[in-house]
């Protein structure tokens, strides 16, 4: 028996495969794919205080390796949530995230204070990297002032485990990171998509009604890798390794660079069942080697090099 | 009805001109009950240009031979991929995806409008009307004879009408003006088709209180109601195609 469990804190998770923000809704459009209790996390879709139609179609380009997308946080706010998600999310028996995204520092708090009250929610993400909203997201994330005061607000009202989800849009992303863990994150997540874009060149306009959008796939696993192990050489905090994640062996070398824990994203549109299909390569690829806890192959690397 | 992920074999790839072909499928299990306008995601494997599915409408079944077939135009370089596909070959299918075509009401006189690659969901509409004993009209239209697909299948399920943009068949001219609109009064339209086609059908029925339900095809990445690419915009907020839709009654389109 491998032990596949990490803890943020407190925190425990039986093992290191999570759903990533906005590629898994709210667990139950999958429920006909996988048994969503199996993973070791789910990360809600984005919530808002207010509710958010998101952008204009077309929001989404498929590029080599990867698709730009431009949602722009559609979601029906937390009072929505509370009354009708949150009931049919309550009986999954595993760790349930909340993505919490906001265009000023007061709507991050309010919606922390009342994420306190609901006893399922045992961690927040917070979303300071999306680059598809014109206020706040990845403007609170690529200012370092910023994101230190969001990061101390949120963490004075909210007493559940706090996660701060990195934007690789950055010139260093490791000094980020130390900022939020001295305001007291209990975990980074990265990375967040890459701002890019494309234009349909038939019709001479961009791909995307907002022009630029967040890059994800495999096209960016790379550039992901290298921060997660840049950002986990820095901060004593658990880092989740997020970016382009396709198969046991993409989340492999995640651990081995240094993350407790990865996301699993553009994969699950691919093949909904890939979530679970890594979480089993990452179990046999650890009893094959002879490995009894991923503890052992978190940060490899960095120790044995 | 539960999605499924499944391989299926290619038991047939016919090609029917330069852009169109047709797959027939079958697999191990039981093929689902489907309903008139639900699509799959289809999985397009090998190039990295070709990364995520691509959705593709049911357009006949076989429940006897436990087989269905996909109708497909080559677009881009993800369906050209699947039109070099040989017998035996596997292909992987997220399906049956989205909501349908409703059912008439009894005694409805029905309508069904098709254009160019839009043919495709309406010829297993047709034969689920024909089950639910109704005979529909099918008015199909297409730029010239050439690119006329199908023909003889639709016939088998309807009294079909054709208009093409240069007359080398039917009447010449778009759908929209063809003859059957001033020779018939009817209940119900169902149509699939470019754009500009379904929204001058809209325009139509709303001012003579016709019930229109139009087949639409957003680009899409998961199919499954997950990322919300896809969103289109109504009377209710913006709202997924992949589960929302593909069928809309029009009056609910922002259009």
């Amino acid at each position: 028996m491998v032990n596949l469990g990490f803890s943020i804190g407190d925190l425990h998770f039986k093992n290191p495969v999570l759903t990533a923000s906005g590629t898994f809704g709210n667990g139950s459009e999958f429920d006909d794919f996988l048994d969503v209790s199996r993973l070791g996390g789910i990360v809600l879709k984005g919530t808002t205080l207010e509710p958010r139609e998101g952008n204009h179609y077309p929001r989404m380009a498929e590029t080599p390796s990867g698709m730009l997308n431009s949602v722009g946080l559609q979601n029906k706010g937390i009072d929505y949530f509370e009354k009708s998600i949150y009931p049919r999310i309550i009986n999954y028996e595993t760790n349930v995230i909340m993505n919490i995204n906001g265009s000023y520092i007061e709507d991050y708090i309010a919606l922390a204070e009342r994420i306190n009250k609901l006893e399922k929610i045992q961690a927040i993400e917070l979303n300071i990297s999306c680059p598809n909203v014109k206020m706040g997201g990845m403007a609170f994330g690529t200012n370092l002032q910023s994101a230190m005061e969001v990061t101390r607000e949120v963490r004075s009202v909210y007493s559940g485990k706090l996660i701060v989800k990195l934007s690789p849009n950055v010139t260093n992303i490791v000094d980020f990171a130390r900022v939020v863990e001295d305001e007291g994150a209990d975990c980074v997540s990265l990375i967040n998509t890459l701002l890019g874009m494309a234009i349909d060149v038939g019709n001479m306009k961009p791909s995307l009604s907002t022009v630029t959008g967040g890059l994800s796939g495999p096209a960016i696993k790379p550039v992901a890798l290298r921060m997660v192990w840049q950002v986990a050489n820095a901060v004593k905090i658990p880092v989740i390794g997020i970016g382009g994640i396709m198969s046991a062996s993409d989340a492999l070398e995640f651990l081995l660079a240094g993350a407790c824990a990865v996301q699993i994203g553009t994969a699950s549109f691919i093949d909904p069942q890939a979530s679970v299909k890594i979480l089993d390569g990452i179990e046999n690829f650890l009893v094959k080697n002879g490995f009894s806890d991923i503890k052992e192959i978190v940060g490899y690397i960095n120790r044995n090099n | 009805m539960s999605k499924r992920i499944e391989d299926l074999k290619v038991i047939e790839n016919k090609h029917l001109n330069n852009d169109f072909f047709i797959l027939e499928l079958s697999g191990n299990n039981k093929i689902p009950d489907f309903r008139p306008g639900q699509f799959a995601q289809v999985r397009v494997d090998g190039s990295p240009e070709t990364f995520l599915r691509r959705p593709i409408s049911i357009h006949d079944i076989d429940y006897e031979r436990n087989t269905f077939k996909l109708l497909i135009q080559i677009a881009g370089k993800g369906t050209k991929k699947l039109s070099e596909l040989g017998i035996g070959d596997i292909l992987n299918l997220i399906y049956p995806l989205g909501n349908s075509f409703s059912l008439p009401y009894e005694k409805e006189k029905v309508l069904i409008v098709g254009g160019g690659c839009g043919i495709a969901p309406l010829l297993f509409l047709g034969r689920y009307l024909n089950s639910n004993g109704i005979v529909p009209d099918i008015l199909l239209g297409f730029r010239n004879k050439e690119r006329i697909i199908e023909f003889e299948e639709y016939l088998k399920v309807g009294n079909v009408f054709v208009t093409t943009e240069d007359g080398s068949m039917g009447e010449k001219g778009y759908v929209t003006s063809h003859s059957v609109f001033s020779a018939h009064r009817y209940n119900r339209i169902c149509c699939c088709g470019p754009e500009s086609m379904m929204k001058s059908l809209a325009a139509y029925c709303k001012n003579r209180k016709i019930v229109c339900e139009v087949s639409l095809e957003n680009l899409m990445a998961c199919g499954i109601g997950a990322c919300l690419c896809c969103a289109i915009e109504t009377v209710n907020g913006n709202i997924c195609t992949c589960i929302d839709g593909p069928v809309f009654n029009v009056n609910d389109l922002r259009w």
